[in-house]
């Protein structure tokens, strides 16, 4: 299945010396998670581990390094062995919202994504008993009350503190965010009604059931999982994007070798299994391979910069 | 619901061989005088990491149950509290032990334990599903009492005095506040070092502040030269029963006080087993033989810690905050495994928590057995391990124990300077339990303040949102009550000693736990 093998051998005939890392993956891999067990990234890494088993026959080993939302991790991943075989977990927005935002260890030019590879839609969720049974319900109430409407989310400078600003801009109104220490705690504030709404990811809603009820989400088409929740598109706002996932590598890590792991991502993701169990799992498939990551960051960059001004 | 497949879950040779090793070392630290019950469980969480969750949270709770246990053997037979909560058992232990009933008097201990310890575990069983419903109506300002009140409660409860507490338990909130801030994204007392941009990791620090200054005393302090007082003549396990059976109100009631004050956030086994030591002596027939070999004081106070074991998992586990310092670790190695505490815990992972709940009652019941032959047959053997052997194995624990949190380096260096830091404080009387739970309550109580801020403004009434509705009311009630408490307990005491004419032997400013 390895298709860029035979190139990787011819390029690397004179560079032998230089890039010991010839075949990816000829072992094991080390894919370092920058979050706790439990979270979406890594639901994702288990999902992938046993199909890269099947593909490759080496082992995808998933080790966790959390801190500072991810950042720890990202700091560190240029001091790390650029053989291809220590891979690690990237987020976004997280790798350009933080340096623009702070400075936590690292400028998102340090990092080298090499795949993307799915997104979390962002998504408006309220409580199962709430008065808001659509999101023109919410959005009129916000109309007349400015700053009434509580929406509980995960972080400040995160994915679903940029959602609130990037919708209030694309609704005309104005609500509250109040960020939570993560997912579970944002939902639960919502659960307990202590909060009106909350921006969270399509993710959550199906893990919550009939729970709560999704107003809206932020991908190109209905969700197969939800397929009466609209999008944000067909309700008139232009709001398309969540969190995206892929993978990133050591800075000092051979063109071939990148190429090599966003070829073998790429093959994860074009498994049928896979792509079930992202549906399953409400996560959108997405492919963004080596070659394309620097136009696709280049874009998600305006995005995010733009509703980063328009919350200050 | 339907319970019994958990406790098949619980059941699994797996399981039930690290209950009974969790509950063997645990007893084996706890009865080393100078290791407590927190620092066992601090010391062996990193190697839980590696197991499934419910597997790991069975060893800790077996290690943290053994380990409380375990303290009473060292506070009845060389009349030194194994662990902080044993204090009170010396009281009665140590005199009966003089007179020749040691062994009935290990026997004592082991089944008041062994009930304390189902009380509590049967409660947190049975309480924690309808209390995590009733936790949802617990929205921020909710969160700020409680953390709050957990930070009024142990400063006013530590041993040295209160004033010590609250610095101490301020220190920890500055600790806390190193890193990006969750609420708001500012990067806080960093000093510009990338390693500082996380924070300061809680276990880590956690390890450090219990552990490292344990092993600085023992190698610091010439050796105690333990004599141990025990005599021939069997378990003396049916008069120990006929014990029991007279004093079922006080081991019921007992069990009871260690259950509640074990879900007071932060407060633990060393309370728990000198309020209920008092309450027993104040209803007893003959109060004056407390304190001279009554076998009353003995259940009274090993019924009450070991029931704060179970009573202290309620709310770490329904609303995250820890009931007593070593549920403190424990939330920690929670986190690290993605075990969401809260009210959804219960319904979202109810297989992790109720397979750990029945494996925490097995565990207690395997305390048993464990527990009389080790008081047996092995007691001297444990006081005798030379410090040469003990020193450097926990040293080396906490190393490797640090490390693994996150493979990082950082982490070890956190354990270290905190360590180092808290013993040098521990020598001018700070406990390291106020600057923990500062640490552990400090992010609570202030994303509580904030958010509650956020949607009180939101709502034009910020004043109402904090003191406005009923469950924050009585929280704060209780805070302000717990301040005042040690101005109550200073009156009591002086008045206690009045009318026994005794002095209570002085108290090492060592822990709570």
């Amino acid at each position: 299945m390895n298709r860029t093998t035979p190139i990787l051998a011819l390029a690397l005939g004179a560079g032998m010396v230089a890039a010991p890392a010839f075949a990816f993956p000829d072992k094991d891999v080390d894919y370092i998670i920058p979050f706790s067990p439990g979270g979406e990234s890594d639901i994702a890494a288990r999902l992938q581990q046993p199909v890269f088993a099947e593909e490759f026959g080496h082992q995808l080993i998933v080790k966790y390094q959390a801190g500072a939302g991810g950042a720890q991790a990202w700091s560190q991943l240029n001091s790390m062995p650029a053989d291809g075989h220590t891979i690690m977990g990237i987020n976004l927005p997280h790798v350009i919202l933080q340096p623009m935002m702070s400075s936590p260890g690292y400028e998102t030019a340090d990092l080298t994504p090499v795949y993307w590879f799915h997104y979390t839609p962002d998504a408006i969720i309220v409580n199962a008993s709430s008065e808001f049974e659509t999101l023109e319900d919410l959005v009129a109430f916000a109309r007349e009350n400015p700053g009434m409407v509580t929406f509980s989310g995960s972080g400040s400078n995160s994915a679903n503190s940029l959602a609130q600003k990037r919708f209030d801009t694309l609704a005309g109104i104005t609500t509250t965010y109040v960020p939570f220490s993560g997912t579970g705690p944002s939902v639960t504030a919502l659960l307990g009604d202590q909060v009106s709404a909350s921006w969270g990811y399509s993710t959550v809603a199906a893990a919550q059931g009939d729970q709560v009820r999704m107003l809206a989400v932020a991908s190109e088409e209905r969700l197969p999982l939800f397929p009466d929740v609209p999008t944000f598109q067909e309700a008139g706002y232009d709001m398309v994007g969540g969190a995206y996932r892929g993978v990133a590598v050591p800075k000092d890590t051979p063109e071939e070798t990148r190429q090599a792991v966003s070829d073998a991502f790429q093959a994860m993701n074009n498994e049928p299994a896979m792509r079930k169990a992202m549906d399953d799992g409400a996560f959108v498939v997405i492919d963004v391979p080596y070659g394309e990551v620097e136009a696709f960051m280049a874009e998600r960059r305006e995005e995010i910069a733009a509703a980063a001004e328009a919350a200050n | 619901m339907d319970l019994l497949p958990y406790l098949a879950q619980a059941l699994t040779p797996f399981n039930l061989l690290l209950a009974l090793g969790g509950v063997v070392l645990g007893t084996l630290i706890g009865a080393l005088p100078g290791l407590s019950a927190t620092m066992a469980v601090a010391v062996l969480v990193p190697f839980t990491f590696a197991m499934a969750p419910a597997s790991g949270l069975i060893g800790l709770g077996a290690i943290y149950t053994g380990a409380i246990y375990g303290g009473a053997f060292a506070a009845i037979l060389v009349n030194t509290p194994g662990t902080p909560s044993a204090i009170a058992t010396t009281f009665d232990g140590f005199p009966m032990a003089k007179r020749g009933d040691g062994n009935l008097a290990v026997t004592l201990a082991t089944l008041a334990s062994v009930v304390g310890g189902l009380v509590g575990a049967l409660a947190l069983l049975f309480l924690s599903p309808p209390l995590s419903k009733v936790a949802l109506a617990f929205g921020p300002p909710e969160y700020f009492w409680l953390a709050i009140f957990g930070l009024t409660l142990i400063s006013a409860l530590s041993q040295g005095d209160t004033l010590k507490g609250i610095l101490g338990a301020s220190f920890g909130l500055f600790l806390a506040t190193v890193g990006v801030a969750i609420v708001g994204g500012d990067v806080r007392y960093t000093l510009d070092q990338p390693m500082l941009v996380g924070g300061f990791d809680v276990i880590a620090a956690l390890i450090g502040l219990y552990c490292i200054p344990v092993v600085i005393d023992l190698v610091a302090r010439p050796d105690p030269h333990l004599k141990v007082a025990v005599q021939a003549g069997g378990f003396r396990l049916a008069e120990a029963m006929g014990h029991c059976a007279r004093n079922w109100f006080n081991l019921i009631r007992s069990s009871v006080i260690g259950t509640v004050v074990g879900i007071l956030p932060g407060a633990g086994g060393s309370i728990a087993s000198l309020v209920s030591y008092s309450e027993a002596r104040r209803s007893a027939p003959h109060p004056e033989r407390y304190g001279k070999g009554e076998p009353g004081g003995i259940l009274a106070t090993e019924s009450a810690n070991n029931a704060t074991v179970g009573g202290g998992f309620i709310p770490t586990l329904v609303l995250g905050i820890p009931g007593t310092p070593p549920d403190a670790v424990i939330l920690g190695a929670l986190l690290v495994q993605g075990i969401r505490t809260g009210p959804g815990l219960f319904t979202g992972q109810g297989d992790i928590v109720f397979t750990f709940i029945f494996g925490l009652l097995i565990a207690t019941v395997l305390m048993l057995p464990v527990g009389l032959l080790i008081g047996r047959y092995a007691y001297q053997a444990i006081v005798s391990i030379p410090k040469a052997v003990l020193v450097p194995t926990v040293a080396f624990l906490t190393i490797i124990g640090s490390f693994a949190i996150h493979n990082s380096i950082t982490d070890v260096y956190t354990m270290l300077g905190l360590g180092f830091l808290g013993w040098t404080l521990a020598r001018f009387g700070f406990a390291p339990s106020p600057i923990v739970l500062g640490i552990i309550l400090g992010p609570i109580a202030e994303q509580g303040f904030v958010q509650a801020w956020l949607i009180g403004n939101a709502q034009g009434n910020v004043l109402g949102m904090f003191f406005g509705r009923p469950i924050s009311l009585a929280i704060a009630a209780l805070a302000l009550l717990t301040l005042l408490y040690p101005l109550l307990t200073d009156l009591l005491k002086a008045r206690r000693a009045r009318r026994a004419g005794t002095v209570p032997p002085p108290r090492e400013t060592i822990d709570a736990d």
